[in-house]
């Protein structure tokens, strides 16, 4: 099968220098027998489609409307999150922070990439980059002021460093006027970043 | 190590730039470098410590200018290198099929462990963070060496990524998140707080009372 949506002959002269190596090693990995090819197609299909933030959108949205639930995540996420089906790599040790009117909570991983993976999926870019991995911890403020959000002088933010195998998932605050609203609409409003602590749940503008 | 990973409170990277409908992947190598990543990785010829090390081993000028996909393609093939994987006949390792995929993710690997010591800290106890430069790999960041904070909670032992990730056994120590004041981390007048989980080889008991 194609890498890259080419077929034709003079398709390698197209790739940039890093598709040809990754085109390489790939090739020589499945011919020493080290890698399945169809498991690759397995695995990308998993975080292409199967795995992504709905997940954790999910967690939010039953957060927000069962205080049972609430309890339950505040006191054991990891068995919480594993009850909606999301288990797994990257999320073996799960902690949920709940947003306050008092505490924001951001999540960042100073040293690689640390994110949930079975609620959030694959990292944005910028969580993987060095302006938000060298920022986050020392200037939260600006950092959210980027991305449009200003809290109050008085709201305390809270940064989480992930620097172990414990992964976090932020339960923002529910929106305003909603409360008519059900599990799978409000779960329509909580966008990613805001599971990451960088915006607040509601539509993204 | 002090390597370009460690980055916490570093200055001059400029703007974060989130990238609006950002796509999963930027590129089709993207793709297959995850996934060659991740199916390395099913074979269990390394650990997930000793890949985070083969990725802050590149030299800073180098790591800050790659992508993060090149980053591990970089580290991957550094692993496969030091394994020799890639020299002579095909070693026998147990490859990731198809089949096993979603069951091997949808498990995962806890990375809790039975120890007979019990924690040297409880719950709102102050420590210290050790002043500490460790040549090999470290999940300690080295902005928090110093500073003083407090067991917010404790997490069991879990593998040391310190030692696992050289080979050199999983020596499952206890973990902590610790809260720190980010006044008490970087010398301004704020009054945010910072947590990290760190593992007690990375911390001393601080007597003295909290300053409120």
């Amino acid at each position: 099968m194609p890498h890259d949506g080419h077929d034709h002959d003079d398709e390698n002269s197209e790739l940039s220098p890093i598709a040809l190596r990754v085109r390489a090693l790939e090739s020589l990995l499945v011919e020493k027998g080290y890698v399945d090819p169809a498991a690759l197609d397995v695995l990308i299909d998993t975080y292409e489609n199967k795995i992504g933030p709905r997940n954790g959108a999910k967690v939010v949205a039953k957060a927000w409307t069962d205080p049972a639930y609430a309890a339950w995540l505040k006191r054991d996420a990891t068995a919480a999150i594993e009850s909606l089906g999301f288990t797994g790599r990257q999320g073996e040790h799960m902690v949920a922070l709940f947003n306050t009117a008092e505490t924001h909570n951001m999540v960042v991983c100073t040293l690689c990439s640390c994110y949930p993976w079975p609620v959030l999926g694959l990292p944005p870019v910028w969580y993987k980059s060095p302006p938000y991995r060298s920022r986050a911890v020392m200037d939260p403020r600006s950092v959210l002021a980027e991305f449009g959000v200003t809290l109050p002088e008085t709201t305390k933010i809270s940064v989480w460093d992930s620097t172990a195998e414990v992964r976090y998932l932020v339960i923002p605050l529910r929106p305003a006027n909603t409360e008519g609203m059900d599990e799978e609409e409000l779960a329509a409003l909580v966008n990613r970043d805001s599971m990451i602590g960088t915006r607040l749940a509601g539509r993204v503008a | 190590m002090n390597g370009p990973q460690d980055m916490g409170g570093m200055m001059g990277f400029g703007l974060i730039a989130p990238e609006k409908n950002e796509p999963l992947f930027h590129a089709p190598w993207e793709k297959r470098a995850l996934a060659i990543s991740l199916a390395m990785g099913g074979t269990r010829q390394w650990s997930i410590d000793a890949s985070r090390h083969a990725r802050e081993k590149i030299p800073p000028d180098q790591y800050w200018s790659l992508s993060y996909y090149e980053i591990w393609i970089e580290g991957l093939e550094r692993l496969l290198v030091d394994h020799k994987l890639l020299e002579g006949q095909p070693k026998q390792v147990p490859r990731l099929e198809a089949a096993r995929v979603a069951p091997v993710l949808a498990k995962g690997s806890a990375y809790t462990r039975d120890v007979a010591a019990p924690p040297l800290f409880n719950i709102g106890g102050r420590v210290k963070v050790r002043n500490l430069h460790a040549s090999g790999h470290t999940r300690l960041p080295g902005y928090l060496r110093g500073a003083t904070g407090e067991i917010l909670a404790t997490h069991k032992a879990h593998v040391f990524p310190d030692s696992n990730a050289h080979g050199l056994g999983e020596n499952p120590q206890h973990l902590y998140t610790v809260r720190f004041l980010a006044r008490d981390v970087f010398g301004n007048s704020s009054t945010d707080e910072l947590h990290a989980d760190l593992f007690e080889p990375y911390l001393e008991a601080r007597a003295c009372p909290a300053k409120v």
